[in-house]
């Protein structure tokens, strides 16, 4: 038997059920008597309801705002001071703050009829002026998504660290960044069904949803029932990447409307639903000084950023989700000693800001390895010299950066000069002089992070948010057959749980993998978690489920050393088998003895029995910083504006790999969505605040054609305060490729004078820059004339 | 995103679809691949009363090869283009232009007649027969017509198709041994509609040199005696500033839009006259 454990390449188990087509969605589940329903939707971004008229026959048939008497809004308050709450009614009372606010549930026996009933019904509304630019909302004469707010600041953070002592520094770089608006995209939108059970007296809602245990929680506030009265199940999840770890508001109508109507009923989220009325992420808007001396040492950052955070606070991340994880991770990984950052959440008229694969963290890496590639043009330094002069050097670990931010572990500039090794740059260089052949420029960029990963109690104590982890905790059970069931609460849904998590169990019990079953997604079923996000399940969940396996080797030892007739103490477990000096027994039998054959066990056996429970916990909780150094090569042309990624590498610190294709996989994907940052995904609005974007015809995804498979090399240092070293690496495949392509391009366009400072880089935007170089230039030639 | 209410019909023969389409106070859509009518009506942008399903229809599948000339059948689907079902008159043209629309998914579907008919000015079809010379062919309640590309396809989204006809086939001239054909169009990924297109057929034979400019805000322009553009007879220098006269007097005030079209032309007609 191969090895199966800590490290092993296993192929995932999962796949033989998703490969195939036989995953369970709950766009799948069938329930006797359950209807449809449609939403009526806000067709424009903020205005006044005036009248919501129903047409007779359909009056039983739509719901509006004061029919859920009783059901609160969702509310996300933070503590952090100066946050401003908002109330999120569930259905629109009185005012609509963006395009696809829900108005009116309406409910037939097929979507197509519920949809047929939602166009008949007429809104009256009064438009207000609205506002969808974050900076144009900072304005004073801005209109006001809040009224009682008397502005349209979520909250504002600042932090400054010495910076007045960088202003001295002879080389100053300032750029202004933009990131565009986008939507996550996952294959399997939002989906749920909400089914009243008279006899347990129970909700059962079926989701797709990252963090089952905080939609009960939600759903349980909202609609004033008992936690034991909920059940949430989410069953296999296409896709999630922070979309799916939010309580929706449908969630919560369609509770209410099948404990009114006694059946099931159900919501499928369309893709003109996704695009344009409930997802938004990754907007952000910076203006960034980079102060550095001539050898290229950074002397400080001084940096504002503005977050479009939407109209409402999203339960439970906040509406400060990005904005102010800003202030606290924008300076990387790099050591500096003088530090300014000034934030704001922006409220705007658009959906409320989501969580999206990379959090904050995908912004803040553009804006400050682009200013950093600045500073390298600006010494004329190449831009990995200027980098290493500046990065954490290993022999400083474990790190407390200017932010307090405590990096555990890692070597930086390896994975740097690892990164810039994978290039013969000398010869890009020689070939940038010469030209392409076919007229195109090529340029190099690259970009390194830091991920805080798998961070707990402290830190999301600090920000006060309705969901912060604890103790992670995990069941294990063996059954009497001598398998193994895990129960853990957070879900998975592309990251590949039922399979690694059962190797974490195996490394410890024996247990063969294929005995292994790994149970997810049922509040029912598994104990409370804060669910899947953050990069932290391989440490969190894995922690908790090495964490119930040792508990349980530990009474397998003291029902074992009673078969062997040994003392306790004398025995230990290894390999799967209680072991004694005379002889050993296997877990299976220790289980088989347990449950089927207790006559064979004495009577001061010890009663816990093969079951546990346990929390975990890393001793230090601030979380594990992965890292990785992405380097690309790319092809501009400069005629049409189209670019190419020629190459692509990757060097990472996952730390210990429990299953390294399993990180290569996540790293894929991760990279995939970078690439859609950098290149493709935008939702463009018009001067109403109108998504513009409402199908994949507008809204461009990268397809497989327009992600080169990228080559990566992994380093294993391990972090020093998880279960096996292991670190949380899940979004960190998306974070750098926006700034790394970016500075490809720039360095590419450098020759032309040109610069690209906002994403995604289209062709457009390509053009125009250069045209701007060209007229700025003939300009200068003019005055020199 | 699911459609109001329609009927649907499945005509056997073209008698019974005409009858369907001239049927009084009946909005009537036409569905030959429904890749383009089925997000439409989805998006409930279209709400017919009738959807009449044209690809049982014998006509409409059928192929016809003359001496000088294929005939398709409006239903032809993309994927028997590329695929080499139908029989091919273009050295090879139209199985490339087939290969390179959309996905694989919308080409097992989509239909030559219905993609001309959508009229998209990003569609493929569009430029491509524009520059191959390629004709429709109508039918009414009055009998057939036949009509240049160029003339069938009068704006975005816009044909000459006249209330109560359809358009039955397509008929596409046999391209010389010695024909050079080359077709490019600018798309930012795979599949998706192009932002430019640049067709070039230069037939000397037939005595041919035929350009299109295609996915412009409107129908493609057609440049039917493309000599001068390349400086005369047999010249092979591209003249971009005629290009760029040609899209400005077409009305393409941005210069950058201009430039991608130009660029698009001349990178065809590079391939073309190699």
């Amino acid at each position: 038997m191969a090895d199966q454990g800590i490290g092993a390449r296993l192929t995932r188990k999962e796949d033989d059920r998703l490969m195939r087509g036989r995953g369970q969605y709950v766009g799948d589940i069938r329930l006797a008597g359950m209807q449809d329903v449609a939403f009526l939707r806000s067709p424009i971004a903020h205005g006044r309801i005036r009248s919501i008229a129903v047409p007779p026959q359909f009056k039983d048939a739509v719901f509006t705002a004061a029919d859920l008497k009783g059901v609160k809004p969702i509310r996300a308050v933070s503590s952090l001071p100066g946050f401003k709450a908002s109330d999120q009614p569930v259905l629109a009372t009185n005012k609509v703050r963006h395009v696809g606010e829900l108005v009116a549930m309406c409910v037939a026996p097929t979507r197509a009829e519920a949809e047929d009933i939602a166009a008949s019904i007429t809104l009256d509304m009064e438009e207000l002026p609205a506002v969808h630019d974050m900076l144009a909302a900072r304005s004073p004469d801005s209109p006001l998504v809040h009224e009682h707010w008397g502005d349209n600041v979520f909250l504002e953070t600042f932090a400054n660290v010495d910076i007045a002592k960088a202003f001295d520094a002879p080389i100053k770089a300032t750029r202004e960044l933009r990131t565009s608006r986008q939507a996550m995209s996952p294959m399997e939108g939002r989906a749920v069904v909400a089914a009243w059970d008279s006899r347990l007296e129970q909700l059962t809602v079926y989701t797709a949803a990252q963090m089952p245990h905080i939609n009960r929680n939600g759903l349980s506030e909202c609609l004033s029932l008992d936690q034991a009265a909920v059940r949430v199940i989410s069953p296999d999840v296409g896709g999630g990447f922070g979309y799916k770890g939010i309580l929706l508001p449908e969630e919560i109508c369609l509770s209410w409307l099948t404990i009114q109507r006694g059946h099931p009923v159900r919501w499928i989220e369309d893709r003109r639903e996704h695009l344009t009325a409930s997802a938004n992420c990754r907007e952000h808007h910076y203006v960034i000084t980079a102060y550095a001396d001539r050898d290229g040492r950074l002397r400080g950052i001084d940096c504002e950023a503005h977050v479009d955070s939407g109209s409402y606070s999203s339960y439970p991340f906040s509406a400060c989700l990005e904005a102010a994880q800003v202030v606290s991770i924008l300076p990387g990984p790099y050591d500096f000693e003088a530090y300014r950052c000034r934030t704001w959440a922006v409220a705007t008229n658009k959906c409320p800001i989501l969580p999206y694969r990379g959090v904050a963290r995908t912004g803040v890496c553009f804006a400050i390895e682009t200013v950093l590639d600045a500073i390298a043009r600006e010494v004329g330094m190449e831009p990995y010299e200027v980098r290493l002069k500046n990065l954490v050097r290993p022999e400083q670990m474990p790190f407390d950066n200017i932010t307090k931010k405590h990096f555990d572990s890692g070597d930086y500039p390896e994975a740097l000069r690892r990164a810039i090794a994978a290039f013969d740059l000398p010869v890009i260089r020689e070939r940038q002089q010469r030209g392409e052949p076919d007229g195109r420029l090529i340029g190099v960029g690259l970009a390194i992070y830091c991920e805080q990963g798998s961070h707990g109690t402290a830190v999301y104590a600090g920000w006060g948010v309705p969901m912060i982890p604890g103790h992670e905790q995990a069941t294990a059970r063996m059954t009497p057959d001598g398998g193994l069931e895990l129960r853990v609460g957070v879900h998975s849904h592309g990251q590949s749980l039922e399979t690694t998590l059962a190797q974490v169990a195996h490394e410890i019990l024996g247990v063969e993998v294929a005995r292994i079953r790994v149970v997810l997604g049922d509040t029912a079923l598994t104990p409370y978690s804060t669910g899947t996000w953050g990069s932290r399940c391989a440490v969190m969940a894995g922690g908790a489920v090495a964490s119930a396996c040792r508990e349980i080797a530990e009474r397998a030892k003291l029902i074992g050393a009673k078969l062997l007739q040994a003392d306790a103490a004398s025995v230990s477990f290894r390999d799967g088998s209680v072991v004694s000096a005379s002889g050993d027994v296997g877990i299976a039998d220790i289980a088989r003895t347990w449950y089927l054959r207790p006559q064979d066990l004495p009577g001061d056996v010890n009663r816990g029995g093969l079951e546990a429970t346990v929390g975990y916990k890393p001793p230090v909780d601030s979380g594990t910083f992965s890292y990785a150094a992405h380097a690309t090569l790319v092809a501009v042309d400069p005629e049409i504006g189209d670019v190419e990624i020629l190459d692509y590498v990757i060097v990472e610190d996952g730390g210990k790999l429990i299953n390294p294709m399993v990180v290569d996989g996540q790293i894929y994907g991760g990279y995939a969505q970078g690439i859609g940052t950098a290149l493709y995904e935008e939702m463009p609005f018009d001067s109403a605040g109108q998504p513009l974007a409402s199908t994949f015809a507008d809204y461009l995804l990268p397809g497989p054609t327009e992600v080169p498979a990228p080559r990566l090399d992994h380093m294993e240092v391990l972090a020093p305060y998880t279960e096996f070293g292991q670190k949380g690496i899940g979004e960190g495949g998306a974070i750098a490729p926006p700034a790394a392509i970016t500075n490809a391009v720039n360095d590419a366009l450098k020759y032309l004078g040109a610069e690209l400072l906002i994403s995604p880089i289209t062709p457009g935007r390509v053009l125009e820059a250069i045209a701007a170089a060209k007229s700025k230039q003939a300009e200068r030639a003019g005055v020199a004339a | 995103m699911k459609p109001a209410r329609f009927d649907y019909e499945r005509p056997r023969d073209l008698g019974a679809a005409l009858e369907l389409l001239a049927g009084e106070n009946v909005t009537a859509k036409v569905l030959a691949g429904g890749q383009s009518l089925g997000p439409l009506l989805n998006l409930r942008l279209v709400q017919p009363d009738l959807v009449i399903d044209i690809t049982a229809i014998p006509e409409m599948i059928r192929v016809e090869q003359g001496v000088d000339h294929l005939v398709l059948g409006a239903c032809i689907t993309h994927a028997d283009i590329e695929d080499g079902r139908v029989p091919d008159v273009t050295n090879g043209a139209m199985r490339d232009v087939a290969a390179g629309i959309a996905y694989r998914a919308v080409r097992n579907r989509g239909t030559i007649g219905g993609s001309l008919t959508s009229a998209d000015p990003s569609a493929d079809w569009v430029s491509a027969l524009a520059a191959l010379g390629a004709e429709v062919v109508l039918r009414g309640p009055g009998g057939t017509r036949t009509l240049a590309i160029d003339d069938y396809i009068i704006g975005a989204l816009e044909t000459s198709l006249a209330t109560g006809e359809l358009l039955e086939a397509v008929r596409i001239p046999r391209l010389s041994k010695t024909a050079r054909w080359a077709y490019v169009k600018k798309c930012r990924k795979t599949g998706e509609f192009a932002h430019a297109i640049g067709a070039i057929l230069v037939d000397r034979d037939r005595n041919l040199c035929r350009a299109v400019i295609g996915a412009t805000e409107s129908r493609p322009i057609v440049i039917s005696d493309a000599r001068e553009l390349f400086g005369g007879a047999d010249a092979k220098e591209f003249d971009g500033r005629m290009a760029d006269r040609i899209l400005l007097d077409a009305g393409m005030t941005d210069p950058l839009d201009r430039q991608i079209h130009v660029v698009t032309l001349r990178r065809a007609a590079a391939q073309a006259l190699q």
